[in-house]
């Protein structure tokens, strides 16, 4: 969009064409009291060097990946980004591209599309995948709604060791539908609880929503979990915040979840303060029609050539309106391309080193952290590339420290679990090395310094 | 095109037939024709209370998307369970095998309204 500035005289025109005498006037239906009765307060103009090293002394101020050692997970994760993701989103073809829904003008945007859907299913075990989401947390709600929908249930079981955000997501999502959110608590394991998720399921509830990993990077049972859901026609929600797993776990696919949603944020994608990002959903073929979003299919034109095409769009929002599976009316495009070319990169033998990579680390970094005086590793259960820590003293305080030494050292759980205030969660990635690993372990046990 | 003399019809291409206050609703040889090859059908769940002039269900065809509306009101009391897996039944066989639902009606008297055979071959004609 341009910006174009108005001159008094497009103002007094545009005033008199609807028919007021003052801005003061057209704008009187807004409170005195909520308007600002003054003129914006900027400096004055700077010249282009100027502003360039204004906002890089800026930038500076900020803690990134970059600038300190950092083990923050939690949702968003530090890895590798390959030159070509950079260079290839930036063709103006794709950047600029609108909603595909004419094919044939669309076919490169419908075909990196199709390519990704074909990514997801694969990494996911699955048989459909759409054009993607806006995150991981409103993927995970969709999903809920989704199994609402193709149950005709109203009952949904969300594990408490399932990200917070994604749970308050989910919340948001249904808060004005009749539909009963119950949380399953977690045990000793950092795992969903399976003996309580047994007596909470019953006939009437529509699906049981997990992570995996989970927000304490435990890897939950989803076999078990899929074989008491399924018993009682309930759905297995598996929601995925850290997809460089599925390179070394075994897929919710293939161990009976019945809807993946996720985040696709570890493929290409930078931090980034926490967005964009790229929601991931796949289902089963059974359940094809009642998904959200788009979906692109393969198919043929009138004279026999392949091409791709926006299908199964009936329930999307642009037809039949009162017949649309979601509100969602767009997909994250160019951060599924993003996703599409970290991929295709990497190759299923590098997402598997990237994934053994990340375990490994956070395996040793765990080890470590687990022997140290004054530390613990509180859940037993296997977890990838995130744990907890519990520490002797309040977690915020050492988390404060490890910073003032230069090292982002995790994410205090207090926040999210008022009885958790001693413990912090640690990610460890490829992009950490041993050495970064060790000056962690090393500020742990320093103490005050 | 077949318009069979012991059925009713609607102007949204629904036949509808009437036995013992029950009524068995689909859509028509000529709604078959004029949709293409069914992929997909939509149906309610038995006991769902549909109401006359309201959609039901959805005819998905290879070619576009239609909502299946209740020729009558009342409950539902059966559902065809071959249509989900075998929609195509709505091609090969749309007054028997491809039949959608049955209704126990609530209004007899909304049948009456209906078009007999004859009409309804000059409804489509003019269409």
């Amino acid at each position: 969009m341009r910006y174009i500035p108005h001159t008094q005289e497009d103002i007094q025109q545009m005033l008199e064409t609807v028919g007021v005498g003052s801005l003061e006037e057209l704008f009187e239906e807004i409170p005195k009291s909520v308007r600002l009765q003054r003129p914006l307060d900027l400096s004055a103009p700077l010249s282009e060097p100027e502003l360039l090293r204004h906002l890089r002394s800026l930038a500076d101020r900020n803690a990134t990946p970059d600038s300190m050692p950092s083990f923050l997970g939690g949702g968003a994760y530090n890895h590798f980004i390959p030159a070509a993701v950079d260079q290839l989103i930036s063709r103006s073809e794709f950047y600029t591209a609108y909603t595909p829904y004419q094919p044939e003008i669309s076919q490169g945007t419908l075909q990196a599309i199709f390519e990704y859907q074909t990514l997801v299913c694969q990494l996911t075990g699955m048989d459909v995948a759409n054009a993607s989401m806006y995150d991981g947390a409103s993927a995970c709600a969709e999903a809920v709604l989704m199994a609402v929908r193709a149950t005709r249930r109203k009952r949904v079981l969300i594990s408490e060791a399932l990200h917070p955000e994604y749970r308050e997501t989910v919340a948001t999502y249904c808060r004005y539908l009749d539909v009963e959110l119950v949380p399953v608590p977690f045990d000793a394991s950092g795992g969903t609880d399976m003996s309580a998720l047994s007596s909470l399921l019953d006939k009437e509830t529509a699906a049981l929503v997990v992570g995996y990993p989970n927000f304490f990077g435990v890897v939950e049972d989803l076999a078990a979990q899929a074989e008491v859901a399924h018993g009682l026609g309930a759905r297995l929600v598996a929601a995925v915040q850290e997809p460089i797993a599925l390179g070394l776990l075994k897929s919710p696919g293939e161990l009976g979840a019945d809807i993946v949603a996720g985040e696709g944020q570890s493929f290409g994608i930078p931090v980034a303060f926490g967005g964009p990002y790229l929601g991931f959903f796949a289902a089963r073929q059974k359940d094809l029609r009642t998904m959200p979003g788009r979906l692109v299919g393969e198919t043929l034109d009138t004279r026999g050539q392949r091409g791709f095409v926006l299908t199964l769009a009936t329930r999307e929002q642009h037809i039949r309106r009162e017949k649309a599976t979601s509100n969602i009316c767009s997909n994250e495009g160019l951060c599924a391309l993003m996703a599409t070319i970290y991929l295709s990169l990497m190759g299923k033998s590098g997402i598997r080193e990237v994934a053994v990579q990340n375990f490994s680390k956070a395996e040793y970094a765990k080890r470590a952290i687990g022997a140290l005086q004054g530390f613990s590793i509180p859940f037993a259960g296997a977890t990838f590339n995130e744990f907890v820590v519990e520490a002797g003293v309040e977690a915020g305080a050492v988390l404060e420290r490890l910073e003032r030494q230069g090292i982002l050292g995790g994410i205090a759980l207090g926040g999210y679990f008022p009885e958790m205030s001693n413990r912090f969660l640690v990610c460890v990635t490829e992009q950490n090395s041993r050495q970064e690993i060790d000056a962690l372990v090393a500020a742990l046990a320093g103490g005050e310094k | 095109m077949e318009f069979p003399e012991d059925l009713k019809y609607t102007e949204e291409h629904e036949w509808v037939l009437l036995e013992d206050g029950i009524v068995t609703v689909g859509i028509t040889d000529f709604a078959q024709d004029s949709l293409g090859d069914v992929v997909f059908v939509e149906l309610p769940e038995v006991g769902t209370m549909v109401e006359e002039g309201k959609a039901f269900g959805v005819v998905e065809s290879v070619k576009a998307v239609s909502d299946v509306y209740a020729p009558v009101s009342g409950e539902v009391v059966e559902v065809n369970e071959d249509l989900p897996d075998t929609p195509e039944l709505i091609n090969t066989s749309p007054y028997e095998d491809g039949w959608m639902i049955k209704i126990r009606l609530t209004e007899p008297g909304q049948v009456d309204d209906l078009m007999d055979a004859e009409q309804y071959q000059a409804f489509v004609e003019k269409e």
